[in-house]
């Protein structure tokens, strides 16, 4: 019956982000706009079905995925794995011998990130928005690539200690110079998937593997290296983003000049 | 439910390769994982169908309706409310101040004790509450005026990495990945909706182009804000 406790819990975790926000809609709803809302039964079914919706993906997760991901990125990491026995740890470390870790953390980055909720709810909304031209599946994958990259350059960055900063600055640029040559309509979305990609799935399952990273590659500190991933993982789906677009853009025009 | 168990198909094959074939381990529990594994894509169908009937609707019928009134002041004080209070209450950020507190300690920028470091992590959370209110009012603004967001980005670019020079070493981590915390699943589909119901209802705004966005500042301004926060305190 542990899961019952469980689901009980994920409930009740799940009804406490719920609770300000719609104490916010609501008050602003009756005592601001002072109008009902319309098909006001419609949308509460519909938080309702989020709220359970959530609770049963949540539990889900820690049920099943969550604790051996956890394990997993745990025992990558180990240096008994990395270097086959515990006496042929190397003195110093040289960052290929982590290799399985980036596949790892490019893999889980890509397949967490494709399951992630909210960019599905964003994928949905953008689709709707530009009237199909932007696929709901080309653009959770451009993301999840994105995803995947970060997290996977991220554990190289832990591995070899490298200061987070530069990575972001040059990545700050990259965007920028993209956004120069992207087409307009999907610079927003492209700056908004860098925030939608990092939540409930991804995060507990990157904190893992960069805490694993941080704890067992020698010279590394918990509190000071076991950050970054998660900034890593917003900042590349948006170059991801722009380069799906400027390639869809850029495969129509050769068509069009091939048919025209 | 077939959608939702394809979009789970990619994590069950990462972890039984990496279990199967990288670690040579059998998958332990089959049963909780088939279990988990239903919950989840039942969960995620329930929350795809929730968010079409009531999440999405709300957020744009209430665009509309400030759109209606024409109060530019209730709408940003809505926005405000909207990001501080999503974000003030969310587990991740909790998670998240509760380790750069630990740092903080470590740095002997706080004492060890117990309250010291939980005050420390009060305020460092309701910092990031506060830059996520002030990043969607900002946003609602923009949608407002329709102008181009690229500017704001690339402005609040420079401020990062100027202040990164400024910045106390220890809590550029925890502000680089303050910005990817602050947004819920739930806060995700609600805002989106907000700003497309926005950019739509007014005249001469393209939904594309100027109903995006918001989400990118709320992951940019606490990047800002905590490093702000970390010059301040250190």
């Amino acid at each position: 019956m542990s899961w019952l406790t469980g689901m009980v819990g994920a409930g009740l975790a799940t009804l406490r982000d719920v609770l300000p926000i719609a104490a916010i809609i609501f008050g602003f709803q009756f005592l601001v706009i002072r109008r009902p809302i319309p098909n006001l039964r419609r949308v509460l079914v519909g938080f309702l079905y989020v709220l359970l919706g959530l609770t049963l993906f949540l539990e889900g997760l820690e049920q099943a995925l969550f604790p051996l991901g956890r394990l997993m990125a745990r025992q990558l990491t180990d240096p008994a794995f990395i270097f086959g026995s515990l006496d042929a740890v190397a003195a110093a470390v040289h960052w290929w011998d982590y290799y399985w870790v980036y596949l790892f953390a490019f893999a889980i980055g890509f397949s967490t990130t494709v399951a992630e909720p909210s960019l599905l709810a964003v994928a949905i909304k953008a689709n709707q928005v530009s009237g199909g031209a932007i696929g709901i599946w080309g653009l959770r994958i451009a993301v999840a690539l994105g995803v995947a990259i970060g997290i996977a350059l991220g554990s190289f960055r832990i591995v070899t200690g490298y200061p987070l900063h530069w990575f972001i600055i040059v990545g700050y640029i990259v965007v920028v110079v993209q956004t120069w040559y992207a087409p307009r309509l999907i610079i927003p979305l492209a700056y908004d998937s860098g925030g939608v990609t990092t939540s409930t799935v991804t995060v507990p399952l990157v904190a893992a593997l960069g805490l694993g990273l941080a704890e067992t590659v020698p010279g590394r500190n918990t509190l000071i290296d076991g950050f970054g991933l998660i900034a890593f993982a917003s900042l590349f789906p948006i170059m991801t983003v722009m380069a799906y677009a400027q390639l869809s853009e850029y495969t129509a025009r050769r068509h069009r000049k091939r048919t025209g | 439910m077939t959608g939702s168990f394809r979009d789970l198909l990619p994590i069950i094959l990462v972890i039984a390769f990496f279990q199967l074939a990288v670690l040579r381990q059998p998958l332990p529990n089959l049963a909780d994982l088939l279990v988990g594994t239903l919950l989840v894509v039942m969960g995620l169908t329930f929350f795809v169908y929730g968010l079409e009937l009531g999440l999405f609707p709300i957020g744009e019928t209430m665009a509309h309706a400030f759109a209606r009134k024409g109060s530019v002041v209730w709408l940003l004080l809505f926005a405000f409310a909207l990001g501080f209070g999503t974000t003030v209450a969310e587990p991740a950020l909790i998670a998240v101040s509760r380790e750069a507190a630990q740092v903080a300690a470590e740095a002997g920028v706080v004492s060890r004790d117990e309250v010291a470091m939980a005050g420390y992590a009060v305020k460092l959370r309701l910092t990031v509450a506060v830059s996520v209110g002030l990043a969607i009012v900002i946003g609602v603004f923009r949608i407002l005026k329709g102008w181009p967001i690229q500017y704001f980005i690339i402005a609040g670019y420079l401020l990062v990495v100027t202040m990164t020079t400024f910045a106390p070493r220890s809590i550029i981590g925890i502000a680089y990945d303050s910005g990817g915390v602050t947004t819920s699943t739930i806060t995700v589909p609600l805002v989106t909706a907000l700003g497309v119901g926005l950019a739509s209802s007014i005249q001469g705004r393209n939904p594309m182009v100027d109903g995006f966005g918001l989400i990118a500042f709320a992951s940019l301004t606490p990047m800002i804000f905590v490093m702000a926060f970390g010059i301040l305190v250190h």
